[in-house]
């Protein structure tokens, strides 16, 4: 069940520092949303807000309005450890739990959260590690510790715990950027599976990556160095990558960016 | 012309004359002949006056040969290398010497009989007894000190390195700092006089409290070392999974550095165990077996030592006793220690490979 997000005049911020500013789109269920720009231009900021991530930095806190289906993520009353449920994250560089072997690491959440059956438990790990496509390279070693997998085949077992408690939205903050071309492609494969049940926005500095797996592509730039990243605009991904509608984003995707 | 002979004719610039592997052992030879040589012409006694001659002679020949042969730049390397070298000697020559002397004394008198039987109807200066009373009491107030002192600490720490902002966590941070520093007499004191206050006579539990006090900010300190080397990507790779952040910190954190916390509060019971004045003034000491920390005087390894070595008017079986409980103290200390490595060990992360 994937959903919807709507964000309108989204505003966070670092302290005082005000990371990104009045930031509004669309994402729709089951696509691929690419967010694209040079760093330091909030993308990642951005990212955290949708799961409430942002404000375990601290110092972070947002203004504006998150709609998953509707529901404000930001509204009063709501719990960040829910919202986290339903929007899970997969890290840039992979951060599988060191004291946990590769079962356990997958069956992470649902154990944390307390709310499983233990006989679903091994159909729910098996599930997970083959809709991450790392089930025939595992399923001889489950218990031995995920720390000693190749660092594609962490980044896969990270996907696979964040796929094992079901969210609605999947967030990717780089997920490519600490692996070689081989397991990027075994990822991007996955990520065109795995849009026919999730929701998946994903944040890359790769934009073969966003032409390949993105159905649509957000652009942000910032002003300058200490100003607040923007979204300078969202369309389809053939249009971003052939016919942008804005100068900057077809500055920085030939490469002429500043 | 081949390269090989332009770099037969030519000074290599990537080689230079260099001593050879043996060199600073020969050096370390030759210091020492030179130093005793030294001590028996000047005549002097204490050999500790030869090892440090030799250790000097060791540090400027290395310098002032290497510096012949090789160059000013590797003879710096090579005095920095016997500087380390003499250093560690000097760390370690005392501390054998002390287990060496420690071992010797101590076994005379020690045997089941010692470990099993108590003072009670032997007087100090008579041969006999044992420590069971003193190892009873060690392990009672120790273990309650560490009841009591660990889960404070390590729940401290969390608080500091998890949940604590602004002014209240610097000022809790600033007091562990202070109690860090409190000398043992004055944990002591507090707590005798609050038993003052209180009417109370002494017992092994009020050691325990005092104990605790000196054991706390030790186990925070350590702690919270080991909860800042967690990264926090496994922290956010938890809370991203919509686990609750106490959750988190029981089920990810604490894990990920339980046998660095382990390896802290062994280390900090090993620092209690070896305590006397707060014990000499809560606990009093007994030559009896008192089996119960809540109520009368009990005694202890460090006070058993003291006791026998100062209240036995020179007697030898007194002080062959006083080593005897010495040895079992270091054997205490040294088998928790051993145990922790065990369990840090243990429990660290695996690599799998």
């Amino acid at each position: 069940m994937a959903k919807r997000i709507d964000v309108s005049g989204l505003t966070a911020y670092y302290g005082s520092h005000k990371a990104i500013e009045d930031i509004s789109m669309t994402v729709e269920p089951r696509s691929v949303t690419a967010f694209i720009g040079p760093s330091g231009c909030g993308k990642s900021t951005f990212l955290r807000t949708l799961n409430r991530m942002h404000e375990v930095t601290p110092g972070g806190r947002v203004e504006g309005k998150v709609l998953l289906d509707d529901e404000d993520l930001y509204g009063n009353g709501v719990d960040p450890v829910s919202v986290r449920r339903e929007v899970g994250m997969v890290f840039q560089r992979p951060n599988p739990f060191p004291t946990m072997s590769i079962f356990d690491n997958v069956a992470a959440g649902l154990r944390l959260n307390g709310n499983y059956r233990k006989s679903e438990l091994n159909d729910i790990v098996e599930k997970s590690l083959k809709g991450a496509n790392l089930w025939n390279e595992v399923k001889d070693r489950l218990n031995k510790p995920g720390s000693g997998l190749s660092g594609g085949q962490q980044q896969r077992l990270c996907i696979a715990r964040a796929i094992a408690v079901e969210p609605k939205v999947l967030l990717m903050d780089e997920p490519c950027s600490a692996l070689d071309p081989i397991s990027t492609l075994a990822i991007e494969d996955l990520i065109g599976e795995l849009k026919e049940r999730f929701t998946i926005v994903i944040v890359t500095h790769n934009m073969q990556q966003a032409a390949r797996v993105s159905d649509r592509t957000a652009f942000f730039n910032l002003a300058a160095v200490g100003q607040p990243g923007r979204l300078i605009e969202i369309d389809d991904t053939e249009r971003i990558f052939s016919n942008p509608s804005v100068q900057a984003t077809e500055d920085y995707i030939s490469g002429r960016f500043g | 012309m081949s390269t090989a002979a332009v770099t037969d004719k030519r000074r290599s610039s990537l080689r230079s004359a260099s001593l050879p592997k043996w060199s600073p052992w020969a050096i370390a030879a030759g210091s020492i002949v030179v130093a005793v040589g030294i001590g028996e012409g000047a005549g002097l006694t204490s050999h500790i006056q030869w090892g440090l001659i030799a250790a000097l002679l060791f540090v400027l020949g290395t310098y002032v040969i290497a510096s012949a042969v090789e160059g000013r730049r590797q003879a710096k390397d090579r005095i920095a290398t016997s500087l380390v070298w003499v250093a560690f000697l000097l760390a370690v020559v005392p501390l054998v010497s002390l287990v060496w002397t420690t071992v010797k004394r101590g076994v005379k008198v020690l045997d089941p009989y010692f470990l099993t039987h108590s003072m009670g109807v032997v007087a100090d200066s008579e041969p006999g007894g044992g420590i069971y009373h003193a190892i009873i009491g060690s392990l009672e107030q120790v273990g309650l000190a560490t009841l009591i002192g660990a889960p404070i600490g390590v729940l401290t720490a969390v608080y500091l390195v998890e949940y604590g902002r602004g002014g209240l966590a610097r000022a809790v941070t600033f007091f562990v700092d202070v109690m860090t520093g409190i000398p043992s007499i004055v944990a002591g004191l507090f707590i005798l006089s609050l038993m003052l206050m209180a009417d109370m006579q002494p017992f092994g539990f009020a050691g325990s409290l005092a104990l605790a006090i000196l054991m706390m900010p030790v186990v925070v300190r350590s702690t919270e070392e080991m909860l800042k080397l967690v990264p926090n990507e496994l922290r956010e790779a938890s809370l991203a999974l919509g686990v609750p952040k106490w959750r988190t910190i029981l089920k990810v954190v604490l894990p990920t550095s339980i046998g660095g916390i382990t390896t802290g509060i062994m280390l900090a019971i090993a620092r209690i165990a070896g305590e006397t004045a707060p014990v000499l003034l809560l606990v009093w000491g007994n030559s009896f077996i008192n089996n119960n920390p809540f109520s009368g005087a009990q005694q202890s390894l460090p006070l058993y030592i003291y006791q026998q070595y100062s209240q036995s008017s020179g007697s030898t079986a007194a002080f062959d006793r006083a080593w005897a409980a010495s040895l079992t103290l270091i054997a205490f200390v040294m088998i928790l220690n051993l145990a922790a490595r065990g369990i840090a060990r243990w429990k660290a992360p695996k690599t799998g490979r």
